[in-house]
C-alpha cells in the first residue's frame, strides 16, 4: 500500500464526514414530517436519496483525483460531492433550498453543480456516462492529462446511455473511468431480477476495455483498482469499467417502506460497516491510534455540524429569483 | 346502495386495470417497480399479488427497451400497459414514443394497431425540482398520433383508464402525483370521489364542467382544476361566478365545450401547470380567438409556469406554480 498515514486518516475522516452528513440529513429530513409523513413538508422537502454505506466507493475513487478532474454523479450524490471536495456549507445550503447553496436553491439534492470543483450530477438514471465522456474528450482535445469519472448505480448499467458511452469512450480512447456502485437494489428491483449477468464489469469485454469487479465494500480495495484505471487514463490508454459491491444502509429514498427487502439485510450490513472495518484495520496495522481515529471522527462531525448550522441560518432566495438563470447573462 | 364508496385516484386506476386484466387476458403491465412495490405512485397496487409476475412485470431501468417492446407486443395483438415512472424520464425513450408508437399507425396507412397505454406521473408542488416535477402533456399532445388523458378525480380516472385500455390506439395517461391520494404526499381532497365498483367508461374528447358559472370560463386540467375550483369558491363570495372546465383529455380535445362556455361567460382564463409558451394555454386561447373572438368582453388570460424549469426551493417553486390566490386575482383583474 503506497498510502501515507496522513492520507489514510484523510480517507477515514472523509468517510465519517459523509456518514455524519447523511445521518444528519436523515434527521433533518424528518423534521416537519411527523406524525403524518408528507414529502413536501419540513426544512428539507422533496425526494432524499442517502448514500450511507457507500462511502468506500466515493472516497476510494476520488483520492486519485485532482481538482481539474471531472466527476459526474447520480441521484444519490452527496458522498461523491463530498469526496470531490465540494464545500460542505454550500452543499448543505443547497439541500435546504437556501440562497447560499451551490445552485442558489434552484437545483436541490439531486442536481448539484460545482463548476470550480468540476462536479455535477443528475436525477435521471444513466445520465452520468455521456457527459463524463465529454469531459474526457475535452481534456484530450486540450492536451491535458485530466480524467473524468462517471459514477452510476448497477441499475443504470441497463440503460442505453451506458452502452453507447462505453463504446464511444473505447472507440475514442477517452480518459474516462466508469464506476458502477452495485448496492443490489434499483429501488425495489434486485440486480438478479433486472440484469442478465451477475457482474457488470464483464460488459467491458463487449467494448474491448478493462473491466474489474471489486467484491468487497472496502475503501482500500476500491482505491487500488481505481488507481490503475486513473493511471491508465492519464497515460492516454483509454477508459476502464469498474463495478464495486457496496451497501445501501437506508432505503432508496427516505420514507421508502422497503417491503421488498429481506428483514435481516440492513442489520447484517450495519454489522459489517465499512468505516468501522477500515478503522479497525488502521489500528491493527499500526497506521493509527485510537485517539487518531477519534480525532478524525470528531473533526468530521464538527465540519458537518457547522455546515448544517450554516444552511439553517442562511436566507431563502427571493421568490422572484425563480425567474433568473434560465440563461447566463 | 345509497352510500357509494370513495376511492383515491391511485386505487381507482388500479381497480380499472384490474377489471380489464380480468376481462381481457391480452392486457398486461410492464414498468419499473410496478410489481411487488405496486408502482411508486400506487397505480398498480395489488395487481402483482393477483396476477403474478407473468402479467405484472418489473423491468430493468431500460425504458427504450420496454416501451419499444410494448409497441411491438401491441402490434402482435397484446394490450400492454407500460409505466414511465415520471414523465420527466421521457428523454431516455422518446424515440420509441415520438417516432414509433405515435406514428406507426399513420405510416402503415391505418393498417397497424398499437393498443398501448403508457402511464406516467406528472406534477410538482412537493419540491422535487426540475427533473421530477414537470407535466409535459403538451409536448406529447403536440405530436400527432397519441391520445392524451389527464384525469383530475378518482371517478374520471377509472372511467378514462378503462376507455384507454379498450382503445385500439396509443394512449398516454398522465396522473398527477398530488391527486393520487398517497399516504406520503399531501393530496387535494377533492380528488377522492365516489367510484362505482362496476366497470364503466368515459369517452375521450368530452370535457367535464366541474362547476357552472356565468361570469368567466376557467379552462384547466389535473391539479389546476382543483386550484381553479378553490379560486371559484372564493370568487363566489364576491359575487363572481366562474365556470370551471376540466378538459380531461387533450387529444381528442373538446373544443365545443370551451367555445360554448366562452360564448356564455364572455371571458376566458386558461390555467396550466405545464410551461407557459407553446403549450396548452396557447392552444386553447387560439381556438377561442378563432371561434369566439366576438364574444369576448376581456382579453384572454393565461396562467402557467413562467418558462423556467421547476426550481427546488419551496419559495421559488411556490412562486412559479399557479395558485388559487393567483387564479382569483387574475379573474378579478378581468372583471372590470
Amino acid at each position: 500500500m503506497n498510502l501515507t498515514k496522513e492520507q489514510l486518516l484523510t480517507m477515514y475522516r472523509q468517510m465519517w464526514t459523509i456518514r455524519h452528513f447523511e445521518d444528519e440529513m436523515a434527521a433533518a429530513y424528518m423534521e416537519g414530517k411527523t406524525p403524518a409523513f408528507d414529502i413536501g413538508s419540513g426544512p428539507v422537502p422533496g425526494e432524499m436519496h442517502l448514500a450511507a454505506g457507500q462511502e468506500p466507493v466515493a472516497v476510494g475513487a476520488c483520492m486519485h483525483l485532482r481538482k481539474e478532474d471531472t466527476v459526474v454523479g447520480t441521484h444519490r450524490p452527496h458522498h461523491f460531492a463530498i469526496a470531490k471536495g465540494i464545500e460542505l456549507n454550500k452543499l448543505a445550503a443547497e439541500i435546504f433550498g437556501k440562497a447560499t447553496g451551490l445552485g442558489k436553491g434552484k437545483g436541490g439534492h439531486m442536481h448539484l453543480f460545482d463548476v470550480e470543483h468540476k462536479f455535477s450530477c443528475s436525477g435521471i438514471v444513466g445520465a452520468s456516462f455521456p457527459p463524463a465522456c465529454g469531459a474526457a474528450l475535452a481534456a484530450k482535445k486540450m492536451g491535458k492529462d485530466w480524467v473524468a469519472v462517471a459514477f452510476a448505480g448497477e441499475g443504470a448499467a441497463n440503460q442505453g446511455s451506458f452502452h453507447e458511452a462505453l463504446n464511444l469512450a473505447a472507440l475514442w480512447k477517452l480518459p474516462v473511468i466508469f464506476i458502477i456502485e452495485d448496492n443490489s437494489w434499483a429501488i425495489s428491483v434486485s440486480k438478479r431480477q433486472s440484469t442478465a449477468i451477475p457482474d457488470n464489469s464483464q460488459r467491458a469485454a463487449g467494448y474491448g476495455i478493462p473491466g474489474v469487479r471489486v467484491d468487497e465494500n472496502d475503501v482500500l480495495a476500491v482505491y487500488e483498482v481505481v488507481g490503475e484505471a486513473v493511471q491508465r487514463a492519464r497515460r492516454g490508454e483509454g477508459p476502464s469499467l469498474i463495478e464495486v459491491k457496496t451497501d445501501r444502509l437506508y432505503g432508496h429514498f427516505q420514507g421508502d417502506p422497503e417491503l421488498y427487502r429481506p428483514k435481516d439485510e440492513v442489520p447484517t450490513l450495519r454489522a459489517n460497516d465499512p468505516i468501522l472495518r477500515f478503522g479497525k484495520q488502521l489500528l491493527e496495522q499500526g497506521f493509527a491510534t485510537q485517539s487518531d481515529l477519534d480525532a478524525a471522527r470528531e473533526a468530521a462531525k464538527a465540519d458537518v455540524d457547522a455546515a448544517f448550522a450554516f444552511a439553517r441560518q442562511s436566507p431563502y432566495p427571493a421568490p422572484e429569483s425563480a425567474l433568473e438563470d434560465v440563461f447566463v447573462s | 346502495m345509497t352510500n357509494e364508496r370513495e376511492l383515491t385516484m391511485a386505487k381507482a386506476i388500479a381497480e380499472a386495470i384490474d377489471q380489464e386484466m380480468e376481462r381481457d387476458e391480452r392486457v398486461f403491465v410492464m414498468g419499473e417497480d410496478v410489481g411487488v412495490y405496486g408502482g411508486i405512485f400506487g397505480a398498480t397496487q395489488g395487481l402483482y399479488d393477483k396476477y403474478g409476475p407473468e402479467r405484472v412485470m418489473d423491468t430493468p431501468i431500460s425504458e427504450t427497451a420496454f416501451i419499444g417492446a410494448a409497441t411491438g407486443a401491441a402490434a402482435e395483438g397484446m394490450r400492454p400497459i407500460v409505466e414511465l415512472m415520471f414523465v420527466d424520464f421521457f428523454g431516455v425513450c422518446m424515440d420509441q414514443i415520438y417516432n414509433h408508437l405515435a406514428k406507426n399507425t399513420y405510416m402503415s396507412g391505418g393498417h397497424a394497431r398499437y393498443p398501448v397505454v403508457l402511464t406516467t406521473a406528472i406534477g410538482g408542488g412537493y419540491n422535487d425540482a426540475a427533473q421530477h416535477s414537470q407535466c409535459l402533456y403538451g409536448l406529447f399532445a403536440h405530436v400527432p398520433g397519441l391520445k392524451i388523458v389527464v384525469p383530475s378525480t378518482a371517478y374520471d380516472a377509472k372511467g378514462l383508464m378503462i376507455s384507454a385500455i379498450r382503445d385500439d390506439n396509443p394512449v398516454m395517461y398522465f396522473f398527477h402525483k398530488g391527486l393520487m391520494g398517497l399516504g406520503w404526499m399531501k393530496y387535494h381532497p377533492r380528488s377522492v370521489t365516489p367510484v362505482p365498483e362496476a366497470p364503466y367508461t368515459i369517452p375521450f374528447g368530452q370535457a367535464d364542467v366541474k362547476r357552472t358559472g356565468k361570469d368567466v370560463t376557467i379552462v384547466s386540467l389535473a391539479m389546476m382544476v382543483h386550484r381553479a375550483l378553490d379560486a371559484a369558491e372564493e370568487l363566489a363570495k364576491e359575487g363572481v361566478e366562474a365556470e370551471v372546465i376540466d378538459l380531461r383529455t387533450l387529444v381528442p380535445l373538446d373544443k365545443e365545450a370551451v367555445v360554448n362556455s366562452v360564448k356564455k361567460t364572455h371571458r376566458l382564463l386558461v390555467v396550466d401547470e405545464d410551461y407557459h409558451s407553446f403549450g396548452m394555454t396557447g392552444e386553447i386561447a387560439a381556438i377561442v380567438a378563432e371561434e369566439a373572438l366576438d364574444y369576448l368582453d376581456a382579453p384572454i388570460r393565461r396562467l402557467a409556469v413562467p418558462d423556467v424549469p421547476i426550481p427546488y426551493s419551496r419559495p421559488l417553486e411556490q412562486f412559479v406554480l399557479p395558485s388559487a390566490e393567483r387564479i382569483a386575482a387574475t379573474v378579478r383583474s378581468m372583471m372590470g
